[in-house]
């Protein structure tokens, strides 16, 4: 077995959450540029170039990309070789996530309880997904989500009948329905099948993926495309200004399903749609 | 096109829709739970924080700042969770809003019928925006932390006008 220090996590946990929120991942950096480029309209084109400066200034002063830095998503691949020495994991990046948002200067936006709403002020607790995976490693993903694109997202249980164009209307009405609230252009995440939570985890998931890099079946790569083509002519645009680029990725992640079911999630993320991550 | 605030209802007729407009002067930061409080404010008769003849309150709720800083980064909230609160305010006499996204159809009249400006910031610019920011004083509801009543000077502001003063809208 292999013993890694909870001391080790809480480090590590704290660093990723100060760079996910700084540092813009250089694969949405590129897709303003491209879309700069492509944009005709002067509103568009001045507003895209608001964004890039803007994730200049946050990468070169290590300052939040956006105010709402979100509230912590965790995801953990742990090998079936790993022991964590110390504290349990759980509260290991819990620990780190107080840290990170605390040195980092990061907004703490968690509140208790949802109707009571008292700030828990270290930004804790996370959202944590545990992965068993064999080896002997642990892989750490912090992928912060700010709620102006979480409250856009929807969950919608179809009926098998209602099928791949049940699952495109889903898809198109809930980035119609959210306009300009979160934050365009979007990332798209969308979960596909098993059960309710399932596909909820699935859409979710699909956000860590980088811009440009597609589902590994055809099949749903092209319905990627014809997603983001879709819905780059909702007219929506940066900022919602209107214009071509509304989103710049629709990823979908798929899993099996019950013969009565079909489940679709869709999880928007804005565009800076954050995730560090590092593997010990 | 630059205007300063407090803003005389002469500048705010001649701002166009969807025109980019940078402010210069104060503005005043608050979100769902100030706006809850506020309210409440109202009804109990109680005086406002601050007087809101020709100013601008802005939807946001800053990073922390660094010790160098002014204020840490600060861009627009959904305006939308606003709406509930909107209307009280604005009969109250608060005539100009930046926010983000759209508002609803009460909230879009009441804007109307007051000759009110419903501005829209860039939504996540907001290291770029903290640049604007030359200094802040929390005036109201400091337990509030990030939602506290904040009365910032900034310069050049950028902001895009999404309702203007004849109820026309970007969305």
């Amino acid at each position: 077995m292999r013993k890694i220090k909870s001391s080790i996590i809480v480090e590590e946990v704290a660093k990723l959450c100060i760079d996910a929120n700084c540092n813009l991942s250089s694969s949405i950096y590129n897709g303003y540029k491209e879309a700069k480029l492509k944009e005709r309209d002067k509103l568009s084109k001045d507003v895209l170039e608001i964004l890039i400066e803007n994730a200049d200034i946050a990468k070169n002063e290590q300052k939040p990309i956006c105010q709402d830095t979100g509230m912590a998503v965790v995801f953990i691949e742990m090998g079936n070789k790993v022991v964590i020495e110390g504290d349990l994991l759980e509260v290991a990046i819990n620990k780190g996530v107080a840290k990170g948002y605390e040195e980092g200067y990061l907004r703490k936006s968690v509140v208790k309880d949802p109707i009571r709403r008292e700030n828990t002020k270290d930004n804790t607790p996370a959202v944590i997904h545990y992965n068993i995976v064999e080896g002997d490693k642990l892989k750490i993903v912090v992928a912060p989500k700010g709620f102006g694109s979480e409250n856009m997202s929807a969950l919608k249980m179809l009926m098998p009948s209602d099928g791949m164009e049940g699952v495109k209307d889903v898809i198109i009405n809930t980035v119609k329905n959210a306009g300009a609230n979160p934050c365009p252009p979007i990332i798209v995440g969308v979960g596909i099948g098993g059960t309710m939570e399932k596909s909820a985890l699935l859409a979710k998931e699909a956000l860590l993926r980088e811009v440009g890099e597609s589902n590994k079946d055809d099949y749903w790569k092209s319905v990627e495309e014809e997603m983001l083509q879709k819905i780059n002519k909702l007219n929506i645009g940066v900022g919602g200004f209107g214009g071509m680029t509304t989103a710049l990725s629709v990823n979908i992640n798929t899993y099996p399903t019950h013969i009565a079911g079909l489940p679709v999630a869709v999880n928007i993320g804005c565009h800076v749609t954050r995730h560090s991550e590092i593997i010990l | 096109m630059k205007i300063k605030t407090p803003l005389s209802n002469e500048d705010a007729k001649k701002l166009k829709l969807s025109e980019m407009v940078y402010i210069t002067g104060y503005i005043y930061t608050l979100r769902d739970a100030g706006h809850k409080k506020l309210v409440e404010m109202i009804e109990k008769g109680e005086k406002m924080p601050f007087d809101f003849e020709g100013n601008i309150m802005y939807y946001a709720g800053p990073c922390p700042n660094k010790p160098n800083e002014v204020i840490g980064s600060i861009g627009p909230t959904t305006s939308i969770r606003m709406d509930k609160y909107s209307p009280t305010l604005i009969k109250e006499g608060l005539k100009f809003m930046i926010g983000k996204g759209y508002r609803n159809d009460e909230v879009n009249e009441t804007i109307d019928n007051c000759d009110g400006i419903y501005f829209v910031a860039i939504g996540g610019a907001a290291a770029k925006m903290s640049k604007c920011v030359k200094s802040v004083e929390i005036i109201a509801f400091e337990e509030l932390g990030t939602e506290a009543l904040r009365k910032l000077y900034v310069e050049d502001l950028p902001v895009v006008v999404a309702t203007n003063c004849s109820g026309e809208t970007i969305y």
